[in-house]
């Protein structure tokens, strides 16, 4: 029988002060008892809206129930079947605009904790020893997954998984795309990645680093001599916009894929035992209010800011970032100036930033986006003393791909275009998906988009085989 | 991971490798560069391909040793793999004008008109390569690139070989009309004061100039933008819109201030990698 609780079982947390000076993770996750005594929340209803707000439809009130009745294993069998990376969705997934929202609980109470549950049960797995996984490539058919973030690691298991021999391809040295060089540490563990990319090894796939597809091999040489019969792009959405402001080019200014691919990827925080440095001054101003600034502010005090402050045009209503990131980056002392809009960077003779113009704001009418248009106030124009700034306000597809590749069709904002509903781009064989599909957007969107196409590549092959 | 097949000492600092890297030396073309990691926890530094023998599938790279990873580079034998090695990366050089064309040289950026050169006298143009450098002993490649060119002119700071003065005076008598002529083009790769005296000496000259630009990098695919450069007042990617830009609209004062953003660091790290040789000196 469900039990009625109005508070979520709270996730156990390091304290504030002691982790927002090291990158151990925030969350500590729960332990059986958590999870069980969360799991009793859930009401089993007949019509499980929950799974309506999930992109990738988990089973959600099956998987905890599983947990409730302490069977982790089976639970864990569940949530695989239709989330393959569910230990990195518990800790990233944004559930409050998702699973969370629709959940019937939820209308009067919290709703039921589903993101800490699913986090458990992968958790559970992981530690499991017993758990294996083979290879099984049965098909003729080799297929290409360019880029290793998300989207391509899913897109490329659920491949290995119907037998087909995969080879991912990625630009940098290692794999995981945004998982590994722009989420931190504090907030998904690299051996969570890790173990992720074991398992796809171990079920045959291969990943081949250090390549770029349209710059070391093209995408004809992959269909053409390379013999593969059917290529994913998975090739994210990495490249950052600037503001175009006066200073970007100053000393100690970065972009926040810059700021966080110097930390996350090169390890920068273990300088000089790793050779990048990344330098960071007493104040740092992150320009941008989505999870990419909030990662990033959090990331500067942990490299060595002693102020940390959130810059933002718009007011916390119009926030993209998830409301976790928001309430730990309030608790490890992040200072937030809302409704405050860059205009210059100040430097000094040597070229340092020394500090950022702003204008504050208000707002006015309702844009394109729903949201309320921010409005500069006259004459409020100030200067707020800086060491850095770091620029998080969006990222586009990189057009590297697009530019070397014939036949491929890109809209105005250089995201591939496919087909409605399906994963084909204007090139045959040739299936898209992730964040080069839709501009940036979020990890489970990704992951469900590689599922599909992977789906719609077995139904191509398939069809051509006959 | 590409393991190294040769490696030769120009100067005594600069070192010549060639590496086995069968993808990238089928897709190189002259300009380009690639990126490399040589340990664990290392830097990602960007590295031009001088030259790249597409049947052998081996690449050539020249290196000055001038801080951690290359001196790290340095220490590795023939046989030894370099961890990572990424490329072809940038646009490759573009060379719009027939006629005279002229390629000047200094430190590593010798090496890299080899490929440059060799192909733009294949295709039909009059080549000339100015190398130069502080002394007779510093000058790199000139067998190799004597045989890449019509002309090759040596300089030197001291007169201890060829032309007795800077790369730029010697461009300027070829300008006026002095040995194999006034150039149509110029490319000039090296140490950036070399690369903004190049740019002075042709401006105004109806001489169009590249020069290569070398920006810190990272990624080189455009991810991060710490290679960001001005040119004609806009902001480029050095690592896909370059490296070789229009010199007489590169915002020089910039790239210069950009590239000393972390100057205590590099020296931390370079008196740490110190120590760390002679720590393994001792046992
Ligand atoms: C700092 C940050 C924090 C975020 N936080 C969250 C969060 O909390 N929750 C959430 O749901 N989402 C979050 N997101 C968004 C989420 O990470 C992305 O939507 C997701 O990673 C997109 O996945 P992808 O597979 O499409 O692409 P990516 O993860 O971008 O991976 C693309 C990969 O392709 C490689 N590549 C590109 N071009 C080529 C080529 N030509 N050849 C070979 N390889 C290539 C790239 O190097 C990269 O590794 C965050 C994003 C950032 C930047
Ligand atoms: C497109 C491109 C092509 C290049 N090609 C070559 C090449 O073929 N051969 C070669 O030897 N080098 C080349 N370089 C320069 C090379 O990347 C740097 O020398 C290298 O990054 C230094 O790394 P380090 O760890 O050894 O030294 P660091 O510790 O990083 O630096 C040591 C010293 O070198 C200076 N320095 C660092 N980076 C640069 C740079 N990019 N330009 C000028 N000075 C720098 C620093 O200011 C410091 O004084 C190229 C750079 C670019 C951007
Ligand atoms: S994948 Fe994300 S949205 Fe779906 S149930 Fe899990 S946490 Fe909720
Ligand atoms: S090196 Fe990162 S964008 Fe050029």
């Amino acid at each position: 029988m469900p039990v009625k609780r109005v508070q979520k079982t709270p996730m156990p947390e390091r304290d504030a002060v002691l982790r927002s000076h090291d990158f151990g993770e925030v969350n500590e996750g729960y332990g059986i008892a958590h999870a069980q005594f969360e799991a009793e929340r859930c009401l089993r209803c007949q019509d499980p809206i929950c799974i309506d707000g999930c992109p990738v439809r988990v089973p959600i009130p099956e998987f905890i129930h599983e947990v409730a009745k302490g069977d982790m294993r089976r639970a864990a069998e569940v949530l695989r079947s239709s989330n393959p990376l569910p230990a990195v969705c518990g800790r990233v997934c944004p559930q409050e605009v998702q699973c969370e929202e629709q959940c019937s609980v939820g209308i009067r109470f919290k709703p039921v904790a589903i993101g800490y549950l699913e986090r458990f049960v992968a958790d559970w797995e992981m530690e499991q020893s017993d758990i294996d996984i083979t290879a099984n490539l049965h098909r003729d058919e080799k297929v290409a997954v360019i880029g290793s973030g998300p989207a391509g690691l899913v897109c490329a298991g659920e491949l290995a998984r119907l037998g087909y021999p995969v080879t991912i391809f990625e630009a940098l040295h290692a794999p995981g795309g945004v998982l590994r060089y722009g989420i931190p540490e504090f907030r998904l563990p690299k051996d969570v990645l890790d173990w992720e990319i074991e398992q796809l090894k171990k079920l045959g796939v291969e990943i081949r680093c250090n390549i770029i597809i349209g710059k070391t091999i093209t995408m004809d040489q992959l269909m053409g001599e390379m013999g593969f019969k059917a290529v994913f792009i998975g090739t994210g959405a990495g490249l950052p916009s600037f503001m175009g402001i006066p200073g970007e080019n100053l000393n100690g200014v970065y972009s926040a894929n810059e700021f966080l691919t110097r930390v996350n990827l090169m390890r920068a925080n273990d300088f000089p035992n790793a050779d990048t440095p990344v330098m960071v001054g007493k104040r740092v101003a992150v320009i941008g209010a989505g999870n990419t600034a909030m990662d990033t502010v959090r990331t500067a005090l942990r490299v060595g800011a002693e102020h940390g402050l959130i810059v933002y045009r718009r007011s916390v209503e119009e926030m993209t970032a998830r409301v976790e990131e928001h309430q730990h980056a309030i608790e490890e002392g992040v200072e937030f100036h809302w409704l405050t809009n860059p205009v210059e960077i100040l430097g000094d003779e040597e070229g340092w930033v020394t500090g950022l113009r702003c204008i504050r704001m208000e707002l006015g009418e309702p844009d394109e986006s729903g949201r309320a248009r921010p409005v500069p106030i006259e004459g409020s124009e100030f200067v707020m003393p800086v060491d850095n700034v770091v620029l998080s306000i969006g990222n586009k597809p990189n057009p590297l791909l697009l530019q070397t590749t014939k036949g491929l069709e890109a809209n105005k904002w250089g995201c591939l275009v496919v087909h409605d509903g399906t994963s084909e781009t204007s090139r045959e064989r040739v299936f898209a998906g992730g964040d080069a599909v839709t501009g940036a957007a979020t990890v489970i969107l990704a992951a469900g988009a590689g599922k599909n196409a992977a789906a719609e590549i077995h139904q191509d092959l398939c069809a051509n085989a006959s | 991971m590409a393991k190294i097949l040769e490696k030769r000492r120009l100067t005594p600092i600069t070192q010549l490798y060639k590496v086995d890297a069968p993808l990238v030396a089928k897709a190189a073309r002259p300009g380009q560069f690639v990126i490399v990691r040589v340990r664990e926890g290392g830097e990602r530094i960007p590295l031009t391909i001088a030259d790249y023998d597409r049947e052998a599938g081996v690449l050539t790279i020249v290196v000055q040793e001038v801080g951690t990873t290359t001196r790290y580079l340095g220490q590795l034998e023939v046989g030894d793999e370099i961890l990572d090695l990424v490329g072809p990366l940038g646009m490759p050089l573009e060379i719009p004008v027939e006629g005279h064309i002229v390629g000047i040289g200094g430190g590593f950026g010798s090496a890299a008109l080899l490929c440059l050169m060799r192909e733009l006298r294949a295709r039909g143009d009059r080549t000339t390569i100015i190398n130069g450098a502080r002394e007779k002993d510093l000058l790199i490649l000139n067998e190799e690139l004597a045989e890449v060119c019509d002309n090759l002119e040596l300089c030197t700071d001291d007169g201890s070989a060829g032309f007795h003065g800077l790369v730029t005076e010697r461009l300027q008598q070829l300008i006026d009309g002095d040995g194999p002529g006034r150039p149509d083009f110029v490319v000039a790769i090296g140490p950036m004061p070399m690369m903004r005296a190049v740019t002075e000496t042709t401006r105004g000259k109806e001489i169009p100039t590249l020069v290569s630009l070398d920006p810190l990098m990272i990624d080189g695919t455009g991810m991060c933008g710490g290679c960001r450069v001005t040119v004609n007042n806009e902001v480029k990617f050095a690592c896909v819109d370059g490296p070789f830009f229009d010199a007489h609209q590169v915002d020089f004062e910039e790239a210069v201030r950009r590239n000393k953003m972390y100057v205590r660091q590099e020296q931390e790290s370079k008196d740490r990698s110190d120590c760390m040789k002679l720590a393994v000196g001792q046992d």
